[in-house]
């Protein structure tokens, strides 16, 4: 049986007087790869933060794992690869093995330090990413595409069952978004779950098993192969301006 | 001086400060310049000496020992911090707002205690650039504690404050109390500040936790290595820098902070001539 892992019933949000959520209905659901678009400032950064837990929503309902959120406390079950992430100051003194044990700070807790069996772990997940050979390079050196991989492999060390991406693929070239998207659905196979925020709508239907549009309230959620049939004066509508869809074709 | 070490406690007092202090002010300097806070404990290192001042007032006002100024120093070294803390709150965007105001502050408390005391009996010139015969027995029993408060502290905090300076988002995300270890971060520096000053003096304590970190920064790969290299540098700078001062008779805040800047100055250089040759070694090879 398949069992959601996210359910928002009726999520708003409010920043002050500024609505940035609307009566949001949202399920993910176990080994969904679900694409979540929409315009800048539609709400998506935050929903990823009302999901991890770093705002607290207006109004609403919001379970993890079958579990109210307050309630939850098995962070390590999401993995999160943030806008940001990228934008470290790229002088830090930081091997891509001490940045990938960072990943692991909330599963070991407080005064706790790496056994063995961890250090394996963090072995584990830079394999997967395919970055065994810059184990003891410095992050700052590497290039975009391969620190992605880097901090993907952060998030992925602590086992998550729900890998949360936002705007992963910027600053990351063609060829390697190919690589990327190569890696993700690897992961999907291996039984984790990934929402990816982006506001690529093209790469999105290509690539996940379900698209949601997001602009305050969700105007779509379901089949990418349906989203492309709606008419592109309805995606403008959803977009509040015209909008050029391009399609990959296979 | 290595013979006159075991003759005059006071020499001693001073070596083993030395060295306790050559570990742990690189050990948090590694921290404080990742996380951009380099002029941060020049502040506390000023708040320090308002400390030292007031101390000394209530010794010449009162005739008695109350407090002593390594005491008094440090307790305003603390209240420094929390301070920084609370105005880095405040000015959430110009969190560098905080460091003008602490350290004009400082001098400016130490100053009114200067005055009002109408000068002291003791060298204020020492409490400035540091001496090789301020510690005494009761002081250097007093940074032995903060020495192992901060290295426990360090150890067991490690991976939080690792993973707080490098990305206070994720730190954030994964459920870390980010203003509880800033807290107690800050707090280390002021004790780490307040243990290092006899030494080194106000004026150059904060240079003994960053250049050595600065000299690191250039040749280490990941933090682990450039916290173990910082405390090599900072260490190798101390002995020399005290003995030196020592035998040329200079305070050895002056010595010490000079041996730094040779070897920031020797590292950089050598990186840049190793550089050089490795790339007209590639080029010779590529044709």
């Amino acid at each position: 049986m398949i069992k959601p892992i996210v359910e928002m019933e009726n999520v708003s949000f409010h920043y002050g007087e500024r609505q940035a959520l609307s009566k949001v209905n949202f399920i993910i659901n176990e080994g969904d790869f679900i694409g979540l678009v929409g315009p800048n400032g539609g709400g998506k950064t935050t929903l990823i933060k009302l999901l991890l837990g770093m705002e607290k929503p207006t109004a609403g309902k919001i379970e993890l794992f079958g579990q109210p959120i307050r309630k939850f406390k098995e962070k390590s079950k999401l993995g999160y690869v943030s806008q940001k992430a990228n934008s470290f100051n790229s002088g830090f003194p930081a091997t891509v093995e001490e940045v990938v044990t960072m990943g692991l700070t909330s599963k070991l807790g407080y005064f706790r330090r790496l056994t063995r069996q961890d250090k394996l772990h963090i072995y584990e997940a830079v394999e997967k990413v395919g970055m065994t050979d810059y184990l003891s390079e410095n992050i700052g050196e590497l290039s975009g595409g391969q620190q992605q991989r880097i901090f993907i492999a952060r998030a992925l060390v602590s086992d998550p069952k729900l890998l949360i991406l936002d705007e992963p693929t910027v600053g990351v070239d063609a060829e390697n978004v190919e690589k990327f998207f190569d890696l993700l659905h690897e992961l999907n196979q291996q039984n984790i779950s990934l929402l990816l925020v982006t506001h690529d709508i093209g790469t999105m239907t290509h690539h996940a098993s379900k698209v949601a549009c997001l602009n305050k309230t969700l105007h779509f959620h379901g089949n990418p192969n349906e989203f492309q049939t709606l008419s592109k004066d309805k995606l403008s509508d959803f977009y509040g301006h015209p909008l050029h869809l391009v399609t990959h074709e296979h | 001086m290595l013979m006159n070490l075991f003759e005059y406690e006071f020499l001693r007092n001073t070596f083993f400060t030395g060295i306790i202090i050559g570990i742990i002010a690189p050990l948090l300097g590694a921290f404080i310049v990742v996380r951009r806070l380099s002029l941060i404990a020049d502040a506390l290192s000023h708040v320090t000496l308002a400390g030292i001042a007031f101390g000394l007032l209530l010794e010449k006002k009162t005739g008695a020992i109350l407090i002593t100024p390594f005491y008094s120093g440090l307790g305003f070294s603390i209240i420094g911090s929390v301070i920084v803390e609370r105005l880095r709150r405040v000015y959430t965007a110009f969190q560098e707002l905080a460091i003008p105001i602490i350290l004009s502050g400082g001098v400016g408390l130490s100053v009114i205690f200067i005055s009002v005391a109408n000068g002291f009996n003791t060298d204020l010139y020492s409490y400035l650039f540091g001496s090789v015969s301020a510690v005494s027995r009761q002081d250097l029993y007093s940074i032995i504690i903060i020495a192992v408060i901060v290295c426990t502290v360090i150890f067991f905090l490690y991976k939080e404050l690792f993973l707080l300076s490098f990305d206070e988002e994720q730190a954030v995300v994964t459920g870390i109390h980010a203003k509880r270890i800033h807290f107690i971060f800050i707090v280390l520096t002021a004790l780490v500040i307040a243990a290092s000053i006899r030494i080194v003096g106000v004026l150059l304590v904060s240079a003994l936790m960053t250049l050595p970190v600065a000299a690191s920064i250039r040749i280490a790969k990941g933090f682990k290595q450039t916290i173990i290299y910082a405390i090599i540098y900072g260490e190798t700078a101390v002995i020399f820098g005290l003995v030196s001062g020592y035998y040329l008779e200079i305070p050895p805040g002056g010595t010490i902070v000079m041996l730094l800047i040779l070897l920031l100055i020797a590292t950089i250089v050598t990186k840049k001539v190793i550089a050089n040759i490795n790339s007209r070694k590639h080029r010779l090879k590529t044709g």
